[in-house]
This record gives structure tokens, sequence and C-alpha cells, in this order.
């Protein structure tokens, strides 16, 4: 395979559309015309709706149907954008149906109303009345495994959405040791939501008897599937086209509300709808993050080694089930991989409550487990008083660790290498030494924290890729895949991988940047930071079948022998000489035109991967803690990754830098918040949710350690999500280390340093 | 699309008057960023608008011949910011009001309605309190100036009539000559946010630097209104300077204070920050003053 275009910075093939505004999302896309759709949600938090009075909506002029949760087809379907398991027992919970007369939560949605404007419309929401009978609520997920508590879910006793249990060694043989130190930790990570810049936004309309859906998904086929198992058509029946979107990170890896509106357009004879969140309901009624509450309990001897450990997961899974207890699995699975340890005992639970669903996002589960075990490892250095780096190098995963169930192999000494790169970076030795024993208001202390990250989802789940590329007339290629640009740059790798891969210059490869179930090859879509890895093997594969075609047929032109042809940089080379014998537009132009022979040359293959990759990395923060005014200003920070050989540095780097961003806000300023009295949301705005800002952040540093994943034909792995997991646990270890005071918390806002400080003293009003 | 039901636009202070008294249930609205959120929230949907947006003579700052700086109502706060006479005279008002949102909203929203929409957290309203600034409205009897602190009546309530439009701000050459101030915005982010709390103390020293003539010290989001924290600032004045005075000014804030519980924050998280933040602006605003500490 030539090497000319993967690992260099190649610009963004949708760069000029997107800097230009030319480029489409779905709303840049409805034709005039179209209907409106807004929804009514629940005033209350848990409860059953029993009647809607829609006279006074139905009488706004403008309004062309109002419909409500007694008007739904009876079926419960589920949202989850995993690939379909045909096996009963993998599926996804099927919880919800499209309107819920058994409202879950404040903002549950009960009724829509379709109008010929966004104003009608609106007006028309505000006057559905609906009556209610209410229930009492849980918002914590402890509380609502409590015997007693609401049951929000009828086929789910103590609100337990799924319990699973791990163990290595016996842990309770182990804790007997004599001189075992015992150090233990609670752990509370918030609720967010991923604020992508784009809100969900879909329309349908009727076509030839089928429904063409347009949305703004991460995953278009698996939308399909879902779309017609909540409404009951034939899945053939149904058409989704994915557009350019604007992010999505895991919230739209979910069905949102394209069932719902794939419904609305068959009750209004096909008429195109168009349903846009507001902001507000995206940070309510879409997905958001668990807040995963973690309990860990380490038994070490005096220098620290790990004899047995114990970790514990709630997560918050909200009132729908989503993503289900995969999210807290995957965390859970990390621990005992992370800090290997020969006694372990873990138990994760899933646990509906009165709260938003809680879905992917960016990191799955991974954030809030690193932010637990590495704040946990500090507590470890901090009583044993042992150094938080030289602790790390020699208790965390070892180069040559294989992982039992997936098979995943830690072939290089990856973290070290990461570590060596970050302390340089940071001149952390240093800073280390200067900052031990400060006084006085204003303090500096730096922190680290490395993570673990599972490339794809192979063997929990399907791994697979489809592949299109179709040769022109002048030698360029349209490639086509079912995995999505979401804003991250795939299409832009895919474009170098395609061209190295085939054997093409870069600007002859056109990347068909938008799906459509009926016309692209089946692909799950963007999540678990899988495309570039998948995508590249699905390239590889598709590639090599093109190639074998073309070699064909520049036999069959040049009647040169197969053996010493070669596809060079779009040029037939015979390679015993190093002569180009054709160029590929000159064997299309032929074989397309040929009056002997014809044949349009393409190539389609799906390939199944039955492999997986770790990805390592760490990051070192620095801060500068004002303990008077209780604010962790950040002065300096940089990840370091391993995601194998690049692909395109400079997006790999815009990669990253997004990652930190949402790093630096989960661990100092974000947080949805609720009213414990009413349940409802209080902070569903951009204002008063603290989604930090540019001013919120020191230059983000950023270093790669390159080592090629031997599993794959690039030597690529797992880069979207990892940057998010360890920035809110590195902030977190550099304000203990400013100040002293160990904070098992985040986000590490304001208020929370005021208690904390007052606690330990160092505030006395 | 904006659920307006009419829309009335004024050219002079004279029309607005007459379209306010035709049309009592239309709004005002000025640069927008307020009224127009609070429509699309859905607590002013399907209201009328009577838009001031074109009145020039209520738009720029002036010098006064007695020394008043007039601050029209429809000057923007990017404006303010980069006046002048501002600059020269109360660089603090330019400093506070350029902590308002972004640059978008810092372009189009006006101090006028920053004041007149009667929120506490307003960025301009600490400092306006702290200078004893006067607010001049206008209406069908003419014209009506009253000190800032009486114009705040309650959350979101200030003292306009029937008719009357907000026209401008007034800061006396009194209260801004030999003085300088420093404002501190207490917010949970460094941009686009809205203050947890506003705090604007300036500072008047005597000749020789040794001595605190006058100190005036007020806040924003400290009780339901802005407000002045006049124990303490009675202790300052007359003082000889020292970071003792300072420290002990500061902690004598809290008697003034009508803080409470909310979920934005508690009423003890403010009070220590509205000490802290005293401290801190006080020192700021005697350095302003060329004062040695």
């Amino acid at each position: 395979m030539q090497k000319k275009y993967t690992g260099k910075s190649a610009i963004r093939v949708d760069a000029y559309d997107k800097a230009t505004g030319r480029a489409k999302y779905v709303e840049d896309m409805l034709p005039d015309g179209a209907l409106i759709m807004k929804i009514a949600h629940s005033k209350i938090t848990h409860g059953y709706v029993k009647s809607i009075d829609t006279s006074a909506a139905e009488a706004v002029p403008g309004v062309v149907k109002v419909l409500t949760c007694f008007d739904v087809p009876d079926i419960t379907f589920p949202t989850s954008g995993h690939p379909w398991s045909t096996d009963p027992h993998h599926q996804d919970v099927a919880d919800r149906k499209l309107l819920n007369q058994h409202v879950r939560y404040y903002g549950d949605d009960i009724a829509i109303v379709i109008a010929e404007n966004s104003v009608a419309a609106t007006q028309a929401v505000r006057l559905i009345k609906a009556e209610y009978e209410e229930l009492p609520f849980v918002l914590d997920p402890q509380e609502a495994m409590k015997d007693g508590a609401p049951q929000i879910h009828e086929e789910y006793p103590n609100n337990i959405l799924a319990h699973t249990s791990s163990s290595i060694g016996n842990y309770a043989e182990a804790i007997k040791e004599p001189g075992l130190i015992k150090i233990e930790g609670w752990y509370r990570t918030p609720t967010v939501q991923h604020c992508h810049i784009e809100n969900h936004g879909v329309y349908a309309y009727e076509e030839n008897g089928r429904v063409v859906v347009v949305s703004s998904t991460q995953i278009p086929h698996i939308v399909r599937r879902i779309c017609g198992q909540a409404t009951g058509l034939p899945w053939g029946n149904i058409r989704v086209i994915k557009p350019y979107i604007g992010g999505g990170f895991g919230n739209k890896q979910d069905a949102l509300y394209e069932p719902l509106v794939t419904w609305a357009t068959t009750q209004v004879g096909g008429r195109l709808v168009h349903f846009e969140c507001e902001r507000e309901e995206t940070f309510v009624s879409n997905r958001v993050r668990h807040s995963i509450t973690t309990h860990l309990i380490s038994w070490v001897r005096e220098d620290g080694t790990l004899v047995a450990r114990k970790g514990e997961q709630f997560a918050n899974s909200g009132s729908y089930a989503s993503h289900g207890h995969s999210i807290v699995a995957k965390g859970a699975g990390s621990i005992p991989q992370l800090y290997p340890v020969p006694n372990y005992e873990g138990d994760a639970y899933s646990i509906y409550t009165n709260r938003p669903t809680a879905g992917a996002m960016r990191g799955y589960g991974m954030p809030q487990t690193t932010f637990a075990v590495e704040s946990h490892t500090d507590d470890i250095c901090k009583q044993l008083n042992l150094d938080p780096i030289e602790y790390r190098r020699r208790t965390l995963m070892p180069q040559g660790y294989v992982d039992n169930f997936s098979k995943n192999e830690q072939y290089f000494d990856s973290f070290n290498q990461c570590l060596d790169e970050a302390i340089k970076v940071m001149d952390y030795d240093r800073k280390y030494e200067e900052y031990k024993n400060q006084t006085g208001p204003i303090r500096k202390g730096i922190g680290v924290s490395v993570f673990w990250y599972n490339t794809a989802v192979w063997p929990i789940s399907l791994e697979s890729c489809s592949v299109r590329m179709i040769v022109n007339q002048d030698g360029s290629i349209q490639y086509q895949t079912g995995e999505t640009e979401i804003g991250q740059g795939c299409d832009t790798a895919y474009s170098q991988m395609v061209a190295d891969a085939v054997g093409v210059p870069l600007k002859d490869v056109h990347v068909v940047s938008c799906q459509d179930t009926d016309v692209t090859p089946y692909g799950t879509g963007a999540y678990a930071s899988r495309q570039t890895y998948i995508g590249s093997l699905g390239i590889a594969k598709c590639a090599t079948e093109l190639r074998k075609k073309i070699l064909q047929i520049a036999h069959d032109q040049t009647r040169m022998p197969i053996e010493i042809l070669d596809l060079v940089d779009g040029k037939i080379i015979r390679t015993t000489d190093g002569r180009v014998l054709e160029t590929l537009g000159d064997l299309a132009m032929e074989s397309l035109y040929s009056l002997e022979d014809s044949h349009h040359i393409t190539a389609e293959t799906t390939c199944q991967i039955k492999s997986n990759a770790y990805s390592f990395g760490c990051c070192i923060a620095e801060v500068e803690v004002d303990i008077p005014l209780c604010k962790a200003k950040l002065t300096k920070i940089v990840n370091v990754h391993d995601c194998g050989s690049l692909i395109n540095p400079q997006l790999a780097e815009a990669q990253v830098h997004g990652g930190m961003s949402m790093g630096i806000g989960y661990g100092l300023s974000e947080q949805l918040l609720f009213d414990e009295k009413t349940g409802k949301p209080l902070n569903n705005n951009l204002l008063d949710y603290k989604l930090s800002t540019f001013m919120d952040h020191p230059e983000l540093e950023v270093r790669f350690i390159e080592n090629a994943e031997p599993t794959n034909p690039f030597g690529t792995k797992a880069l979207g999500e990892p940057p998010a997991c360890p920035v809110a646990s590195a902030i977190r270890n550099a304000i203990r280390n400013a100040t002293d005071v160990s904070i098992n918390v985040c986000p590490i806002n304001p208020h929370v340093l005021y208690k904390e400080f007052t606690e330990a003293g160092l505030i006395v009003d | 699309m904006y659920d307006i039901n009419v829309l009335y636009q004024a050219k002079t202070v004279q029309e607005a008057v007459e379209l306010h008294l035709a049309h009592p249930e239309a709004d005002i609205i000025a640069g927008g960023t307020d009224v127009l959120v609070q429509m699309r929230e859905g607590k002013r949907a399907g209201k009328s608008l009577l838009s001031i947006q074109g009145i020039d003579e209520i738009r720029g700052v002036k010098m006064e011949e007695d020394g008043t700086i007039r601050i029209g109502s429809l000057t923007t706060f990017s404006h303010i910011t980069n006046d002048p006479i501002i600059q020269k005279y109360i660089n603090v008002l330019g400093e506070a009001v350029d902590m308002v949102g972004g640059p978008q909203i810092r372009n189009a929203g006006t101090i006028g309605g920053n004041t007149c929409n009667g929120a506490v957290s307003a960025d301009s309203t600490a400092t306006l309190h702290a200078w004893e600034a006067i607010v001049e409205l206008t209406g069908p009897d003419g014209i009506r100036r009253l000190p800032i602190n009486e114009f705040y009546i309650k959350p979101g309530v200030v003292d306009l009539r029937p008719g009357e439009i907000q026209t401008g701000i007034l800061i006396p050459k009194e209260s801004y000559e030999n003085t300088y101030g420093h404002y501190i915005k207490y917010a949970m982010r460094e941009a686009l946010d809205i203050a947890t709390l506003g705090t604007s103390v300036n500072v008047r020293l005597s000749a020789d630097k040794k001595t605190v003539e006058r100190v005036r010290i007020a806040f924003g989001v400290a009780g339901p209104t802005p407000l002045r924290a006049y124990t303490a600032e009675a202790i300052g004045n007359g003082k000889p300077l020292s970071m003792e005075l300072i420290e002990e000014v500061a902690k004598n804030v809290v008697p003034d204070l009508r803080c409470r519980d909310s979920w934005r924050a508690s009423k003890a998280f403010r009070t220590h920050m509205a000490v802290e933040c005293t401290k801190r602006a006080f020192i700021e605003s005697v350095k302003l003053c060329g004062g040695e500490l």
C-alpha cells in the first residue's frame, strides 16, 4: 500500500463548504410550506395523564392537527443506537411510546401540535390543558433502589434496570492478610449534557407510500430500524437521510424525535412535518450523561502494592433505558484492567429515576469511572506518601497485558511513554517539588490522571463496515459508507485512506458525505470511537477488491501479466521497469465505453471485524487556586495520547482540543440541576448551565505517541472519546496538590470549593 | 419567528411618550437583548412592542455645562466602554458594562434597558449605585429626575409612570471628581455569564493620599434590589488609609446585605464573597487613586 496521504494534515474535505455556509444541514433543506411541529411536555415529574383538553389549541389559526398520548400506537420501543441483536436477551429495553400517558420526568412528551408556522404551534402548545394524577418521584438512584420507592417502570422492581457483578481471585480471603491498609472513597459525577452546537432536528414526509426522514443523527441506518419498530411501519418503507450535522457527542446516537415525526407525517396525509428541539428541550428531553456514584475500597500493603479492590457503581439512568446498562458496564469493566489486581469484586447498577433519560455521551462511562479511579489512586498516594507518577508507573496495566474477554493487548509501553512526554511538556517534576507546603491565599498545584479506552464495541456487539467504491471515467473515485461524518473529520480521514489503499491521488477521491439508507451501504454509524479503526478495515477490504478489478482490466488492455502491474497514484505501472502504461482515467474511460467488453468499475464489500484495540494516554493539569474567592483557575494543561499512527495530525489535534474542553467543563463548571421539591430542571439553558468558554481555557497542549496498532492496516485506534476522559481527575488532583483538600465530587465549582475550604478550615467567616 | 402582536416605532421622545400613553399595553423595546429573549421564552409572547431604537437624541455620551456626564439611555455597552468621556472620568463603568454577555450583546444592549428591566444582576447597576447616578425620565408632564436607588422598587420593577421613557443617566461632577473605582463581577465563568455578585467600590483620597475622604460601596445580587453598604462606608469615610481600615470596612458590609439562599448561590457564599470582593475592589480603587498600602 502507498503511504502518500495518510499521516499528513490534509485540509478537511468539507472545509470550504462549511466555512462559506454552503454546507446543508437539516434546517437548510426545508422546502417552503413545511408544517411545524411543537411538543407539549409534562408539567409534573411523575404520574399519569388523565385527560388532555385540546380544544383551545385546535382553535388557534394555523393549527393543522393536535395529537396526544391517547392517540399514538400502543407500541413500546427501544431508542438506543446500538446495532440490533436478533437474540431477544441482548435487545435494548423497549420502555417508551411515541407520547406517554405514564409520564416519568418533568418534560416527558405528552402531545404534539402541527401547524402552518412556529408561532401558531407554540401558542397552541401553551393552550393544551392536561390533567394529571400525580405520583411521588425519586431523583437519586440509591434512594430509588430502596423498598417502597416510587415505581417508575412496572417490570423493574426497586427501579433496578440492570445489575452486574464481576470477580477476580478471592476478595474476602485476600483482605485478611495482616497489615493491609484500607483506603475507601465515594466519588460522584454530575449529570451533564452534550451541548452540540446544532440542536436535534428532523423532518419527514410521505412519497410513493413510503416515509422519507431527514434527520440530524449519527446513526441513519439504526434510526431507520427504530422508526419502523416505533410506528409499526415495515422497515423498508422508511428512508432515512442524514445531511451534515452540527455535532452529536452521543446524544444523536439514539433515536430522538425521528420516530415521532415519522408517525406525525402519516397523521397529516404525508405532508412534510418539521420539528427542531429548542435548547431547553435538548437539555431535558434528549439524553444526558449518566451521573455515576462510585464506591472504591482498596487494600494495599505499605509500599502501595494493590492486594484487593472492590468497586461499586450506581448509575442514574433517568426515566427511560436508552443505552441501558452498557455505559456503567463499560466503566466498571475498566477498573480491574487499568490497575490489574489479583482479587477484585465489582458491582454495577443502572437505576431508573425520574430524571431526564441518560444515554451515550463522549466517553461512555469512562469519564465518570476515570474521575473515581484516578482520584482514588491519588488518595492512595497521599495516604501512603507515595509519588503519584512513580506509583502509577509500577501499578498500571503493564506492557504485554492481555484482557481475557476482548483479547485486547497492551503491545507497547504506552503509559510510561505518555507520562514521560506529559512530564516534559509541563515541567512536572520541578513544579511538583515547588508546590509542596505552600501557604497564603493563592496556591498553585499540578496533578496527573491516566486513562484507558477500548476502541469500538467488539466483542460486546456487532462490528461490521460496508463500503462502496465507484470509478468515474476520469479515474476519480466516489467513496460511500454508512459510517457518518458528524463534525469530527472522518470524511477527510477516509479520503486519505482511500487514496492510499486504492493508489490514487487524494484529489481524485470524492467522499459522499450524506448517508441515505436507500443508497448508502449499511453501517452502524458514529459512536464508540470506532469509525477510523473500523472504517479503515472496510476501506482496506474494498480497495483490495477494486484494485483486483482494475488490474484485471489493465491486463486486458495492456496484455501485461497482472503480477507485474500496480496502481500507484492514479497510474498503471509496470513494476519491472516503472514505466507508466496508462492512467486510471484512460483505463476507466476505455473500459466504460468499450464496444467489446464494457465495465463500470465498482466494488462493494462488507467486512466483519473481530478485533479491537486499547487506546491510552494521560493528562497533566496545573491550577492556581484563589482560596478566598473559591476559584480554581486552570493555567496549563496537556493531553498525551497513544491512538496509534495518526491519519491526519491536525484533525487529531482538533479532536483532542474538543475533548479537553469538554473535560474542563466536566471538572470545573458543568452540571444540570433539578429542584429537589418538584423535580423540575433549574438550569436547562446555556446561561445557567455553565458550559466552559474559551476564556476559561488556557492554551490546550496536545502530544501524541504513535505506536502503530498491530491489528489495523493503518495502525490506527480510538481518539474520538478518549480526550474527555482524564481531564476532570487531573484537575481534581492538581487542586489537591495546591490545597491539600481532597474533593470527591465534580464539577469542582466555587460552591463546592467554598464548602470544602470551609470544612478544611481554609476559610473562616 | 417572534410572537409579536403589534410593533410601534417612535422617532422622537415626544412621539414615544404619546405612543406609550396611547398603547399602555405595549412593552418598550430598545436593543432587544432582554425583551426578545423573554418573548421567545413565552414571558412576553403575544405582546405589542414600542420600539424606541430610532430616537437618536437619546444616544451617546455628553459632558454638560455644569460638568454633569449625560449618558443617553440608548447608548450601547460597547459605546460606553469606548467613549473618551467615560474613559477619562468614570472608566469603571466602561469596564463593568464590558463584562455583559458577549460582544454581540454589548453591541446591541443599552444602558437604559439594563436599568429599566430592574434586574439586580445587571452589570451596570452596582457601579451606577456606587456613583449615585441620577435617572432622567421624560413623560407627559415633562422631565423627572431621581436618584438611581429610588428608581429600583423591587425585582424587575422600576419607577416608570404611564407614558414615561427613560431618556438619560446622569453622573454629577461632585460624584466623579477625583474619584476612582473598581468593579468585580463574580461569576461562574469568564465570559457569557450573569453575575453571582456584583461589587463596585470607589474612593476619593485626600490630596496627600493618606486619608480616605469618601468611599462608596454598592452591590448587585446581594438583595432584591441593588444596594449600598452605608454602614461600611461610614466606617471608612475620613479615616487614615491603611490595610486594616480596608479590612474593617469590608467586614462591615455584612449588616447592609440582604442575600438569601437560592439554587444559584447560598446566602453564606454570597456574604463571604461580598466581604472578599469589597476588600479587593477597595484596594484596586486606592491604587487607581495613587494611594499606597
